[in-house]
């Protein structure tokens, strides 16, 4: 690789502008919108599942060239302040890219990483709610869980070749996380890969620091990393999609402070995980399906 | 400052015997600042009676500031006739297109094709110059200050006050008061109603104690919920900004293009009605074409 810097992180921007959106979401933007009354609060739900069309409404929102005086962290506060009839014609306009297909060169398994992302985006979501009220916005820690993992499905269409020996290495050698292959085979893991993306588009730092810093023990905590952290481990460890990292035995708990005593304690005080994942596995699934 | 009014039409043009008093053209206010400097708010067609009256004291400086790029709002552009005439300079300004990425100046170009208008910019000779502004900036026109506020409508709309020597006027463009998407009971709902209420605080702060405000005022309240999201006010809901603000004087526009006069100023008296503004609160009055005034 003898790329500078610069010169992959401009790359990496056109790949992500050129990037599709997930087949389910597509499908139900250009159903809901041939309806000139639909639905906002429908076009919202399905926009704030989809990491890419979040990412890119977020990226134009925040862009410089609007430099609005407040930075937008979630789709409803985009809505605000750009009105439903832009935010859907920024979502049909990604729509009009095509579908991210379910397959890709590199084997990553695009319904397990979506899967993933929206599990952690709920549960980092409610965490926050429920320890670290005041602290973090719970909308943030939401897009903070949705967009975490970005880099690696930048890596599955950027760099098929590399991530597929990423995953094969994975494979082989249990127990060893995706990182830790990424930075030996690749030379950045994806932490490194979304938080330029997300500090390229001027997304608030935190939210940047939040998903550099995800994988770092030795990160400083804030509010929302604990958030994403611990919604990270709880989404592996119940197997609600894994991104290709599942739960290792013995992984060490993350901020005991914050969250009391135990993990299981912390679980339960979600309530009943399965409705809370519900909604995302059937959106992960009928994308496949579709 | 002195203001006139050129249009005050919502959506599209209505001439005829039904809107004689009050005017058929779309939106176009002419605001002087003390020094003389010439502010254009919106270009639509009551801009080419202002351009007429521009032809008597050339050359001219134009600072032309488009709210957005709904067709009613920059459909008299090309006619704008000081833009053929050389010595004239004339400053576009207006917000980026968010969807497509394009400048203000998109909003003259994208009349200028050539099956649409028989000129090309090339073959205009006024010096013009576009200007994208940021949201929320403030740039200085002469002895005035013009500072822009995003509000709420279909595209990107900009609001725009203007600070000179003390007085002020603020027009809202299209601006739809803020409602919740979501219903009464929904998960989101308090969370959207939060984002709304700090939002509208933004928009307050912005209108806060100005002299004039001009807003748009396309429905009634009766109107309304049939209109929702289509990115208009209401008589009401404008008299409530002007109230909550401060503004001394509230001038309502965007009439609706099938309003009659007669019909306009029924509507108008029975919003009216719905208030007690008493003596502290704002005047209010319909804007008209050719109306004047000075504050």
């Amino acid at each position: 690789m003898t790329q500078t810097a610069a010169e992959i992180d401009k790359e990496l921007a056109i790949v992500v502008e050129r990037m599709p959106a997930f087949p389910k979401s597509v499908q139900r933007i250009l159903e809901l919108t041939r309806n000139v009354d639909c639905s906002s609060k429908e076009l919202v739900g399905i926009i704030e599942k989809d990491p890419v069309i979040t990412l890119k409404v977020l990226r134009v929102i925040n862009s410089a060239q609007l430099s609005l005086p407040t930075k937008i962290t979630s789709i409803n506060q985009s809505v605000v302040y750009l009105g439903v009839n832009t935010i859907k014609n920024l979502a049909l306009s990604i729509a009009a890219i095509g579908i991210l297909p379910s397959g890709n060169a590199a084997g990553f398994d695009i319904e397990r990483y979506l899967l993933h992302s929206l599990t952690t985006a709920i549960f980092a979501r409610q965490l926050c709610t429920l320890y670290a009220s005041g602290e973090a916005d719970p909308g943030d820690c939401y897009i903070a869980g949705l967009l975490h993992d970005f880099g690696k499905i930048v890596f599955a269409r950027f760099m098929p070749e590399q991530f597929g020996q990423v995953l094969a290495r994975c494979a082989a050698e249990t127990g060893m996380p995706s990182h830790h292959a990424e930075r030996e085979l690749i030379g950045a893991d994806h932490t490194v890969v979304g938080a330029m993306l997300a500090a390229k588009w001027q997304f608030p730092a935190p939210l940047v620091e939040c998903i550099r810093n995800h994988h770092s023990p030795e990160a400083r905590d804030s509010a929302m990393s604990d958030c994403l952290r611990m919604a990270d481990l709880i989404s592996r460890l119940h197997e609600r999609g894994d991104s290709e990292n599942p739960y290792r035995e013995g992984e060490a708990p993350i901020n005991p402070l914050r969250f009391g005593v135990g993990l299981g304690r912390v679980i339960e005080s979600l309530g009943d995980l399965g409705t809370l994942h519900a909604e995302a596995r059937g959106f992960a699934q009928a994308g496949r399906a579709s | 400052m002195k203001i006139r009014f050129w249009g005050v039409r919502g959506s599209i043009p209505s001439p005829g015997p039904h809107t004689v008093r009050y005017g058929g053209n779309t939106t176009c206010i002419e605001v002087r600042t003390d020094a003389g400097c010439l502010i254009v708010l919106d270009a639509g067609t009551g801009i080419f009676a202002l351009a007429q009256s521009l032809l008597k004291e050339l050359p001219i400086e134009a600072n032309v500031f488009i709210t957005h790029t709904h067709w009613d709002h920059i459909q008299g552009l090309p006619f704008f006739s000081p833009l053929y005439i050389p010595g004239n300079a004339v400053r576009i300004c207006g917000a980026q297109d968010v969807v497509t990425g394009a400048g203000i100046d998109r909003a003259m170009a994208v009349q200028l094709q050539y099956s649409y208008f028989p000129v090309r910019e090339a073959e205009m000779h006024a010096k013009i110059e576009y200007e994208n502004l940021s949201v929320g900036a403030s740039i200085q026109v002469g002895d005035a200050t013009v500072t822009n506020s995003i509000l709420s409508h279909p595209v990107v709309n900009l609001g725009y006050r203007v600070d000179c020597n003390g007085k002020s006027v603020f027009f809202t463009g299209d601006h739809e008061a803020y409602f919740n998407i979501y219903d009464l009971g929904d998960e989101d709902y308090d969370e959207y109603q939060m984002l709304i209420d700090e939002k509208q605080r933004l928009v307050d702060n912005a209108v806060r104690g100005v002299d004039v405000l001009i807003a748009d005022c396309s429905y009634t309240a009766a109107e309304y919920p049939d209109k929702r999201g289509w990115g208009h006010s209401t008589f009401d809901a404008s008299i409530e900004l002007a109230c909550r603000c401060g503004a001394r004087q509230l001038i309502c526009t965007h009439h609706e293009p099938t309003r009659s006069d007669d019909e306009l100023e029924r509507v108008f008296a029975e919003a009216l009605s719905h208030f007690d503004l008493g003596l502290d609160g704002p005047s209010v009055v319909l804007a008209r074409e050719g109306m004047a005034i000075e504050i």
